[in-house]
């Protein structure tokens, strides 16, 4: 069984962090890699860096300038993660916008990715359609989850689509924003993140953007599955390197 | 019937295509939906017109270049979207999309800009409209086109540089793309070429088809038949050229000429010749033809025109260099830079560097004596005095 399904059955509100691969230095990928896991994270966004990061807030777009300039790529990325499954093994999944997949071949991609032991992939601008037309049987092929957003402006349709078709969790994206912190939530969110949950959907859901502290883990958890931290942790690991990282995720959950 | 138009799920061939992230479904997939209908209402076609009309100036003439066609041994037109309201093709677009924006009932407006051109003409209809205006442009691009940056705010919008990446058109267009995710509800993004995910390229196609709509009843005036033996255009993102191939897209015996900028020649690594150097790709939510490293990341062009310096070209020219319907030339700076002053002294128009490019042609192909070859002379070269100044030491 997929790593993801298997830790979205336990019994608890899972902690996923997102950080850039490459970051703040080239070899730091699995270093943090490990470093999260010993702390206590259930999963991790390894976040492939992409020239021009669309969905992405300043933070995140920093690091990926940052993470490209020392020297990352696709393959350095598939090199530094080969043997990361004698170490790891929480649930791994790469975050990364499609161009770059496309330029290394999707079947390629899908197969080095579950060569190495990936458990999914977050592609934003993927759209669900496109997925589900021309690239579904090839991710599944190579047991893959993918990963689909919807955020409070998709219609109840399109989310029961994109439920129909999601094979691990939905990301929910907690507000209309690109990337980036928060210090807390407003009424809008919650009624979105009650509206969801009272949708049953089949997919569990795992709340993203602009999660930044206890408080904030608490309130879209409150319903959802999960949350995912991103920019916060690239902002503390950009202040205080990889020694920071037990203590910021204590400090969540 | 082989078609070179878009298809109904917004591809030509294997380009196009809406590659966008979930945040921006809602509002792309409005558009989609509703892009056609809007524009084919009658009110909507009666304000369009009018707008052209009265406001903009059109129709824009179609002038015979008599010097020229002698000098080049050919029957030359240039159609001539530099007499436009603000000076170039881009006001075509931006009456349009304002109208879709007000009918879509949007209370901002957001664009970007890269020589200034899209920006001043976006900033012009919103004035027109009273609408609010944000427009991105590179820190980059905001230094050296400091009038335009002048124009927009005189026009009453406000201009925001884009930080991140480059600093230049390509990250003003992110910029414009993140304010629309943060704002989902009542922005309108006024894309400035025909690019960006389906419908954009198309609807900005359509607005700017107005171009080879003239030049159809101009020529028959004037040359008693509707068709040209060629259309030549430059590209950047390609709306000028989109809007000027358009009717005669599926008429093979037009001739379709695209002129891209070579920058400082293609292999100087400083270049903007996309269809030559550039791989197929995602930019900007569409599938195209862009420029970027083996490992997928987007690089940075360069051109003496910031209206060229775009690493992607549109969904139709990528259709249309793939499947060989058009015919693809690069112009260096040097070359689009004598063939705009050679404008100046033989008919005395000075064009913009965007134009001198397409201008250039007769540098890189020969034409028979009787062919007719329209150019789309997209824009007047006030804007790029310095350039010229600095250029030719004037
Ligand atoms: C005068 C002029 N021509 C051409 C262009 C290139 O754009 P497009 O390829 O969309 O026509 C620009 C862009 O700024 C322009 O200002």
């Amino acid at each position: 069984m997929n790593r993801i399904s298997k830790k979205l059955e336990e019994n608890k509100k899972l902690l996923s962090i997102y950080f850039t691969a490459g970051y703040p230095a080239i070899e730091d990928t699995v270093p943090v890699i490990e470093a999260l896991q010993d702390s206590g994270v259930d999963m991790l966004e390894i976040g492939l860096p992409f020239s021009d990061p669309l969905a992405d807030g300043p933070t995140i777009q920093a690091s990926s300038t940052q993470a490209l300039k020392n020297g990352m790529t696709t393959e350095k990325l598939f090199q530094q993660l080969k043997d990361i499954r004698k170490t790891v093994h929480i649930p791994l999944i790469i975050m990364g916008y499609f161009n770059p997949i496309l330029q290394y071949g999707v079947e390629a991609f899908c197969q080095k990715c579950s060569d190495i032991g990936i458990d999914g992939l977050i592609i934003p601008d993927l759209p669900v359609d496109v997925y589900h037309e021309q690239y579904q049987a090839i991710f599944e092929k190579h047991g893959l989850i993918n990963v689909f957003l919807i955020t409070p402006q998709t219609s109840e349709a399109r989310i029961r689509f994109i439920d129909s078709v999601s094979n691990g969790f939905i990301y929910m994206v907690s507000s209309a924003s690109v990337t980036g912190a928060k210090s807390n939530f407003g009424d809008a969110q919650s009624e979105y993140f009650e509206r969801i949950a009272n949708m049953n959907l089949k997919a569990p859901q795992i709340v993203g953007f602009g999660i930044s502290n206890a408080e904030t883990f608490k309130a879209a958890t409150t319903h959802a599955k999960g949350a995912i931290i991103g920019s916060a942790f690239i902002k503390m690991i950009q202040e205080k390197g990889i020694k920071g990282i037990d203590a910021f995720v204590k400090g969540i959950q | 019937m082989d078609t070179y138009n878009v298809n109904e799920k917004g591809y030509y061939g294997e380009f196009g295509g809406a590659y966008i992230p979930e945040m921006l479904y809602p509002n792309v997939e409005e558009l989609r939906q509703q892009y056609l209908s809007i524009m084919n209402e009658d009110s909507f076609k009666e304000e369009f017109n009018q707008l052209l009309k009265d406001y903009v100036g059109r129709p824009s003439p179609l002038y015979f270049a008599k010097r020229l066609s002698e000098k080049h041994g050919a029957k030359i037109y240039l159609k001539r979207e530099d007499l436009n309201h603000t000076g170039a093709h881009k006001i075509n677009n931006t009456i349009g999309q304002i109208l879709m924006a007000k009918k879509l009932g949007k209370k901002r407006i957001i664009a970007e800009t890269g020589a200034g051109q899209h920006g001043v003409a976006t900033a012009t209809v919103c004035a027109l409209m009273g609408i609010d205006c944000v427009v991105y442009m590179g820190e980059i691009d905001i230094a050296r086109q400091s009038p335009n940056v002048a124009r927009m705010k005189m026009l009453g919008a406000e201009v925001r540089p884009a930080l991140s990446g480059s600093r230049t058109l390509k990250d003003a267009t992110n910029e414009a793309i993140r304010d629309w995710i943060n704002n989902p509800v009542d922005t309108h993004y006024i894309i400035g070429s025909a690019i960006g995910p389906h419908p954009y390229p198309d609807m900005v196609t359509r607005f700017q088809s107005i171009i080879s709509e003239e030049i159809k009843w101009q020529l028959q005036e004037k040359e008693g038949r509707q068709n040209p033996d060629y259309v030549v255009a430059c590209i950047g993102g390609g709306s000028n050229a989109a809007g000027t191939y358009y009717h005669f897209l599926d008429d093979e015996k037009v001739g379709i000429i695209a002129v891209e900028a070579a920058g400082k020649g293609i292999d100087s690594g400083e270049s903007a010749a996309t269809s030559v150097l550039g791989k197929e790709g995602i930019i900007h939510g569409c599938k195209t033809l862009l420029m970027q490293t083996p490992d997928g990341q987007i690089t940075e062009p360069y051109s003496i025109s910031a209206g060229l310096d775009y690493p992607g070209v549109g969904p139709m020219h990528a259709h249309l260099y793939n499947s060989g319907r058009g015919e693809f030339f690069s112009v260096t700076d040097n070359d689009a830079m004598k063939a705009g002053l050679e404008l100046c002294k033989t008919e005395g128009i000075i064009p913009a560097i965007e134009s001198s490019h397409a201008l250039a042609i007769f540098n890189h192909k020969k034409f028979n004596q009787n062919d007719v070859v329209v150019i789309s002379l997209s824009g007047r070269g006030d804007k790029d005095l310095n350039t010229y100044i600095d250029y030719f030491d004037l």
